[in-house]
């Protein structure tokens, strides 16, 4: 099995609480518990806080966010400027901000330029806009082979890219967060920024696919 | 460090698997070690840079063969430890020693969520002198410390651009180390892709790295 595969192809995927009584626990669970219990024990962390975390980026946090910083953008010119020049002023404009997107960067694809994005030394992404990240954007062949093959990567997801064009490759090292500008589908004209959010996908906002044109 | 970490242009991991409709956590044990992160880095107390150094220093074949969140907790497990936070017997029976003196949780539920909107930026507010400028021509240093490093092996000794200047921000080099923030410029450097990869890949082709000042030298 290959590194970061997050074993998503068990039969107990996300049922853990189903089956805590019928097998035994796995190493993570045990030490994790462990780990927790003595915090607890000690008073340095309060469980409620953990809850609240867990709640807060399964719920409130998302790529949801990011589709409206995206629709706003397409459908504002001046909001589309000052997103490019100053990414986390523009994005706190619409009230996402903080953790893993205290400085953000947005990168705009064109019909001559195509964003990637990537953490090849560990799985930096920009919490606040896309959520927390898939496990293939954390997992080692994405992070080995997106940064010196682009292309074969991109076009295992779909998405092949034009000899003319320019692929950019983003390697998110140090504390800056990266976003990409997809580019507004064609068959868009008149849509609400609500309907275009709708159009607008994680994977996208990653760089790793394009956004279609809606179908009529 | 030349870590396992540094993926960059390794081969071998096969293709790009992706799920469909991926749910954020695929276990109830991911979930808690996540929520750990803010809790334990206050009580700790450690910064991003050190968490990120006490992952690199996983055993490489051990790194491979775990998930992210196994790398955190192994993280977390070792940071522990290191601040003398929790002993390895504790850790073994799973409750704190008798007589250990009762602490105050550093983070409570109702600070979440000015915690995660907040965050906490890297970015220095100091006039420190930019020893480069956009459009500038740099090579990238040849350094092989055996310490934390945020200098991917794949760019080094290999010239770039200074794309832009993203300012004034903590130098992990230094942070991870409990060696002060030393802060300093970080920019985002072009390197054509061909500089890095050779010839065989497309010459339209570009990769942008963010890097510090101590990283580069003028071309």
């Amino acid at each position: 099995m290959s590194a970061g595969d997050d074993n998503h192809h068990n039969d107990d995927h996300d049922h853990d609480h189903q089956h805590a009584n019928s097998r035994p626990l796995s190493d993570p669970e045990l030490r994790v518990k462990a780990l927790e219990s003595v915090l607890v024990d000690k008073g340095l962390i309060d469980p409620a806080a953990m809850d609240a975390l867990i709640e807060n980026y399964e719920t409130r946090v998302g790529p949801h966010n990011g589709a409206q910083v995206v629709a706003h953008a397409w459908s504002d010119q001046q909001y589309r400027q000052r997103l490019l020049e100053d990414g986390t002023k523009a994005i706190a404009e619409l009230g996402f901000s903080g953790m893993e997107g205290e400085d953000m960067v947005v990168v705009e694809n064109s019909a001559t330029v195509h964003n990637v994005l990537v953490c090849t030394l560990c799985s930096c992404y920009p919490w606040p806009t896309l959520g927390l990240p898939p496990v293939w954007y954390k997992s080692a062949p994405y992070r080995s082979r997106v940064i010196s093959e682009p292309r074969k990567v991109l076009k295992e997801f779909g998405l092949k890219i034009g000899d003319d064009v320019e692929v950019r490759v983003w390697d998110s090292t140090a504390e800056l967060r990266y976003m990409v500008l997809p580019e507004r589908p064609p068959g868009t004209d008149g849509m609400s920024e609500e309907q275009l959010a709708a159009l607008v996908t994680r994977d996208a906002m990653i760089g790793v696919s394009l956004i279609p044109a809606p179908k009529i | 460090m030349n870590g396992i970490h540094d993926l960059g242009g390794m081969h071998g991991f096969g293709p790009v698997d992706a799920e469909a409709d991926e749910p954020v956590f695929h276990h109830d044990w991911e979930k808690r070690v996540f929520a750990l992160l803010v809790p334990l880095s206050a009580a700790a107390p450690f910064c991003v840079d050190e968490f990120r150094h006490a992952i690199e220093r996983m055993v490489p074949a051990s790194y491979l063969q775990t998930t992210y969140f196994e790398h955190w907790l192994h993280g977390f497990e070792m940071l522990a430890l290191e601040k003398g936070v929790v002993t390895t017997e504790e850790l073994r029976n799973g409750h704190a020693a008798a007589g250990s003196k009762p602490g105050t949780p550093s983070v409570l539920a109702s600070a979440v969520e000015k915690i995660t909107t907040t965050g906490r930026s890297a970015r220095v507010d100091a006039e420190v002198k930019a020893k480069f400028k956009e459009g500038d021509m740099v090579v990238v240093k040849n350094i092989n410390p055996p310490t934390h490093t945020r200098m991917p092996r794949y760019v080094r000794d290999k010239l770039g651009c200074i794309d832009r200047d993203h300012g004034v921000f903590v130098l992990p080099d230094s942070a991870a180390h409990g060696k002060g923030d030393k802060p300093q410029h970080c920019y985002s450097v072009y390197f054509s892709a061909q500089e890095l990869w050779g010839t065989k890949v497309s010459r339209n082709d570009s990769v942008y790295v963010d890097m510090w000042d101590d990283y580069l030298v003028p071309a």
